[in-house]
């Protein structure tokens, strides 16, 4: 673990900067309720990098969308708090949300050929970000969207301010993502696998970015994914996510070598690493159930190897030495 | 982009030719127009020596070759009814025409959009139902019915609007317009509602569709994680969006009613070209109908042309494919 986040780990025990406690968010459809989040407790200090790692379906970006309030009809969160800094984001009013959102709380998408307005100038998207939370002129917000993307490593600004969105390639967008994700220097962002849709060369490049950037103006980052490995040289922790719960939390060495859930267990074994090279991958067996009917207590059940009886009433969070919790009446302790 | 337009006016030119030959050969085919013209005691060889002032002894091909040959001198002929220059009758009824549909679709675009935005807002709400049955209502009741219903009710019974004619005009150069007098729009109101109530509906039926369209977006959802006012994403993010199936709608709709204006001009005695269309078509007065229809697939090409730059200004990668 390096110094810095050291650091980070530390200040997170003083005083979190965002505290999810047993939030659920169910959307109710015509063929019932699916419960996508369902009991998510979620903590991060400041400056303190997340990784929020599970399938897809699994709840994750739910999560991102609630933090932000940008749950929309059928959705709705039914249950648990989201203290951030003070607030309570649940039961804020829409106006104080809006304040908050893209200032003090900016989130990054998935695929950036949709995130930007296909038919607003470059410039356009970056200026009203600033000027929808503070009163300056416009040229002060130029000026601002400038040096954003500056920061995030935009060759030839000025050109690329006055770009149509249609004209930039995909790693590109998300650069420009980003840099209004940062504009106003919020505490937190949340990157919804902003990653997934770029090229394998672009990801590391935009992954390693984002890390320096939040490091450097001591942002606090959840970073949502599927991908184990993305995390691992990212995150300070990381958080498993299976069927709308948190099943494992940790600090990334200790979560991704001594996994104590079984799922979890099972998402590091599908990873191919230089140890299983020209070996079959390990597989989780069965599919993940649907958020509709989920099986009686622990969700995971019915695909564990270590499944016992006790495991039809559904395991509270168990809390271990080190920061750890873990959701699991079997974990490999 | 000049070759942009130039391409099209050439396909413009295209579509003129093939549209006159067509009509020619039909009107030509419908009846011999000097049995209109002639009294019905009239002999035979007055029937003959009127067919030969009128060019009409010659074939249809000879006919034919010698308008083209005079259109292009833009000589569209002379009204076999009045005698007057058939491009003449169709520009003094001109403004008429293109200032109602010009009030009846500013109408239809003003009410339509607003409306079907707000229905594509909130699609469940009760407010938003009533939008949609009332355009059902709008556009599949018959245009003349709307109209006699207006008389009824606006001339008749409340007897507060006039329910025929045009208002007085002032002149502006040589164009005649009623919509600077009080008088002109008293007579406009009715015959604008009439037609503007069913391009309403339809504005509003275009405009929810886009914006349920649009809502779903990612840059939508962005926009409001950037923490933009509601004001802003609707009036920019969203309304930049479905600004084009507008535009083609409301560009196809204006076209269609400047040149077929016909049955709310019948219903409201209003003196524009459509009226002058029906009539010269009763009379198989075909330099008018042939000089209108000309007129009208010219002024449409335009019409086209103008919405295609329309995108290029709303709708940057249009921009590019033009760009040659």
């Amino acid at each position: 673990m390096d110094v810095s986040s050291m650091q980070a780990t530390a200040t997170a025990k003083r005083e979190p900067l965002l505290s999810i406690k047993g939030l659920k968010t169910h959307f109710a459809t015509r063929a019932g309720v699916v419960k996508a989040v369902d009991g998510v407790d979620i903590e991060l200090g400041r400056g303190e990098i997340l990784g929020l790692v599970g399938e897809s379906g699994s709840g994750k970006s739910i999560t991102g969308f609630s933090i932000l309030g940008l749950i929309d009809p059928p959705g709705r969160i039914v249950d648990g708090s989201i203290d951030y800094d003070g607030f309570d984001l649940v039961s804020m009013g829409e106006e104080a949300r809006r304040q908050l959102r893209g200032n003090d709380i900016a989130m990054i998408f998935q695929d950036p050929s949709m995130t930007l307005n296909p038919v607003l100038r470059i410039d356009t998207q970056l200026i009203e970000t600033v000027q929808a939370h503070a009163e300056v002129s416009t040229a002060e917000a130029r000026q601002r969207a400038r040096d954003a993307l500056v920061q995030v490593g935009i060759p030839s600004p000025d050109e690329r301010l006055k770009a149509y969105p249609y004209e930039l390639s995909g790693g590109m967008r998300q650069r420009i993502a980003i840099a209004i994700a940062l504009i106003n220097k919020p505490k937190l962002i949340i990157a919804d696998e902003p990653t997934t849709a770029l090229d394998v060369s672009i990801q590391g490049q935009i992954i390693y970015e984002v890390k320096q950037l939040c490091r450097k103006t001591g942002t606090a980052l959840i970073w949502i994914t599927h991908d184990l490995a993305v995390v691992a040289g990212l995150a300070d922790r990381i958080s498993v996510m299976y069927a709308g719960r948190i099943v494992e939390t940790g600090i990334t060495a200790d979560v991704i070598e001594r996994p104590l859930h079984p799922y979890t267990q099972g998402l590091i074994d599908s990873v191919p690493s230089h140890a299983t090279r020209g070996r079959r991958l390990h597989q989780i067996k069965g599919m993940t159930p649907s958020l509709l009917n989920l099986p009686q207590g622990c969700a995971f059940r019915e695909r564990c190897e270590r499944a016992t009886p006790e495991c039809l009433v559904a395991p509270e969070p168990t809390l271990l030495p080190g920061g750890k919790s873990v959701r699991c009446w079997n974990p490999a302790l | 982009m000049p070759v942009f337009i130039i391409n099209r006016l050439f396909q413009a030119f295209g579509v003129i030719l093939v549209m006159s030959v067509l009509v020619f050969v039909g009107l030509y085919l419908i009846g011999d127009p000097t049995s209109m013209l002639v009294s019905p005691e009239a002999t035979e060889i007055e029937r003959q020596a009127l067919r030969k002032a009128l060019g009409l002894d010659q074939s249809i091909w000879v006919q034919y070759l010698t308008f083209l040959g005079n259109a292009a001198q833009g000589d569209f002929g002379r009204s076999f009814l009045t005698g007057q220059p058939a491009l003449q009758l169709i520009i003094e009824r001109m403004p008429a025409t293109v200032e109602l549909v010009i009030v009846a679709m500013t109408f239809s675009v003003l009410v339509g959009v607003p409306l079907g935005i707000l229905a594509g807002l909130r699609p469940k709400a009760p407010s938003s139902k009533a939008i949609m049955t009332g355009s059902i209502l709008g556009f599949s009741l018959p245009n003349f019915w709307i109209g006699l219903m207006l008389i009824m009710l606006f001339a008749v019974y409340l007897g507060v609007l006039p329910a025929s004619a045009r208002g007085e005009t002032v002149s502006v150069g040589p164009v005649a317009l009623s919509i600077l007098t009080i008088d002109g729009w008293q007579h406009l109101a009715l015959p604008a509602l009439t037609l503007g109530l069913a391009k309403a509906a339809l504005m509003i039926r275009v405009t929810r569709a886009a914006t349920r369209e649009v809502l779903p977006m990612d840059y939508i959802k962005f926009a409001r994680a950037k923490g933009l006012r509601p004001s802003r994403i609707l009036n920019v993010h969203l309304l930049k969006n479905i600004l084009i199936p507008i535009i083609t709608v409301a560009g196809l709709e204006f076209g269609q009613a400047i040149a077929f204006a016909v049955v709310t001009e019948s219903v409201f005695s209003w003196p524009g070209m459509g009226k002058l269309l029906i009539d010269s078509i009763i009379t198989l007065d075909r330099p008018v109908v042939v000089a209108y229809l000309i007129m009208m697939v010219f002024f449409l090409v335009i019409l086209n042309l103008v919405v295609d730059i329309l995108y290029m200004a709303i709708d940057p990668s249009a921009r590019e494919k033009v760009r040659d």
